[in-house]
């Protein structure tokens, strides 16, 4: 999924830098109203997680695998700024010290990920939530649908920057097609993954989750005549 | 020969969309041997590319233009060369990365990258993420060795529901790590900003900055050089 150096042309790699440099920035203010001074530490540990998740193979077939992108996980979990914040770092660490992913499509690479996938992944997630009944149980659902649009969405948009600045002339239809299924199939992947991980976090810590809020129920505490007795 | 992570990215970033790709191989073998790198590491470490690997073994039957025979194959001249040009970018650019990733302390990259004037809110994240990878990672391992012992073989789809299970403790667990981080710097007199954290390794000196524009410009030249001889 990562996109090397020399696939796109400098022009357009440069284009999506800029592209992410901006959302970046934008995503800097905008994680100050989600996270408190919190920030550093919590969010540190986000990235961590999920690089450590990128890491974990889910079989499919004839021992092919794939992995979880996470983008729209990240921004169920932990609100759309902060999860853009974590995957930008995350995608630094890989590019830099994994060579995962080219340092020259670095931007690409955050544009798509951590700006399309996020981004994404958290409109259809809100949208679906507004149509499905306001329910707890709705969350992992509405995940699962923001999980499996925001997957082909970067690959489309992959697609896309690869027609205006791609190295090579391949038509443009060709990789939107070969991308999109291939993507809409890891889609699905992302998807059931997403609603099982989200209903997982749910069950144990419902006010972890920030597609939750407003959703969970904070019961005040009781102290009981007699237990202690 | 510890050039520090901000140098060698100045390095890295130039040295990616050259022409005369044997040349460039030849000064990274250069920088490599002078860092005194095993040349196995770098080769593991090319693993990473297979995927694009084949993409680019599949472009020269997608691709439009001249078609030439091969081997009994049809394939696009155009395609044909994408794909030499395309792996063998990606190539030095992986391999450039490996060589700053061998060469470079994980804090000094941290450094590096404050040097580079990111977002300080994102400094502290990546240098949070830094160091707590690899306790995240191990979490991980043993959560996975957890499941082998209880006679869990992932092979299959079925497998996914327990699979995304963990990845929803694992969630839990590095947020609740992160939670009791942040609450032990609290009681160490944290106030919101890292101090002295990441200020610890030392900025390249003079000759490094000399080895690194002399790299750069000798990859500029080469590039000069090809773009004029073309």
């Amino acid at each position: 999924m990562h996109v090397p150096d020399g696939f796109l042309n400098l022009p357009t790699s440069a284009a999506t830098a800029a592209i992410a440099a901006v959302g970046v920035g934008l995503a800097v203010r905008g994680a100050r109203r989600e996270l408190n001074e919190r920030a550093a530490p919590l969010a540190g540990l986000v990235a961590a997680f999920i690089f450590a998740t990128q890491m974990l193979n889910f079989p499919v077939a004839a021992g092919t695998s794939g992995h979880l992108l996470g983008g729209a996980l990240a921004a169920i979990l932990v609100g759309p700024w902060t999860a853009t914040l974590c995957l930008t770092v995350v995608l630094i660490v890989q590019g830099f010290l994994f060579a995962d992913g080219g340092i020259t499509a670095l931007g690409t690479n955050i544009t798509l990920m951590a700006l399309v996938g996020v981004w994404v992944g958290w409109g259809v997630f809100r949208l679906a939530t507004k149509v499905l009944p306001k329910k707890l149980a709705s969350i992992p659902v509405a995940g699962a649908i923001g999980g499996l649009l925001s997957v082909p969405a970067a690959a489309l948009t992959f697609a896309a920057l690869f027609a205006v600045g791609g190295t090579v002339p391949v038509p443009a239809e060709t990789v939107a097609i070969a991308m999109g299924s291939v993507h809409l199939v890891i889609g699905i992947g992302e998807a059931l993954i997403t609603a099982a991980a989200i209903s997982a976090v749910l069950a144990v810590r419902p006010d972890l989750v920030y597609g939750a809020r407003g959703l969970t129920v904070t019961k005040p505490l009781q102290i009981k005549e007699g237990v202690l007795a | 020969m510890a050039l520090i992570g901000f140098v060698c990215a100045v390095v890295a970033t130039p040295s990616l969309t050259m022409w005369p790709f044997v040349v460039q191989l030849l000064v990274l073998a250069v920088v490599a041997g002078l860092a005194r790198l095993h040349p196995g590491r770098l080769l593991r470490g090319l693993a990473i590319e297979v995927p694009f690997v084949a993409f680019a073994f599949a472009m020269p039957f997608l691709a439009t233009g001249d078609r030439i025979t091969v081997a009994g194959l049809s394939v696009s001249v155009a395609g044909l060369w994408g794909a030499g040009t395309l792996l063998a970018k990606s190539t030095l650019g992986v391999l450039a990365a490996l060589i700053l990733a061998a060469t470079t302390q994980r804090a000094e990259f941290v450094a590096g990258m404050q040097r580079l004037r990111l977002p300080s809110v994102l400094v502290e994240i990546l240098s949070f993420m830094v160091r707590y990878l690899d306790v995240i990672a191990e979490q991980w391992h043993r959560m996975a060795i957890a499941r082998t012992s209880r006679g869990f073989q992932a092979r299959n789809p079925t497998s996914w529901s327990a699979l995304s299970g963990a990845v929803g403790t694992g969630f839990i667990r590095a947020f609740e790590r992160g939670e009791r981080v942040h609450l032990a710097m609290l009681a160490r007199g944290y106030s919101g900003a890292l101090p002295e954290a990441i200020g610890a390794a030392r900025a390249a000196r003079p000759v490094e900055w000399g080895w690194a524009v002399l790299l750069v410009a000798t990859s500029l030249t080469i590039t000069s050089l090809s773009w004029g001889l073309a």
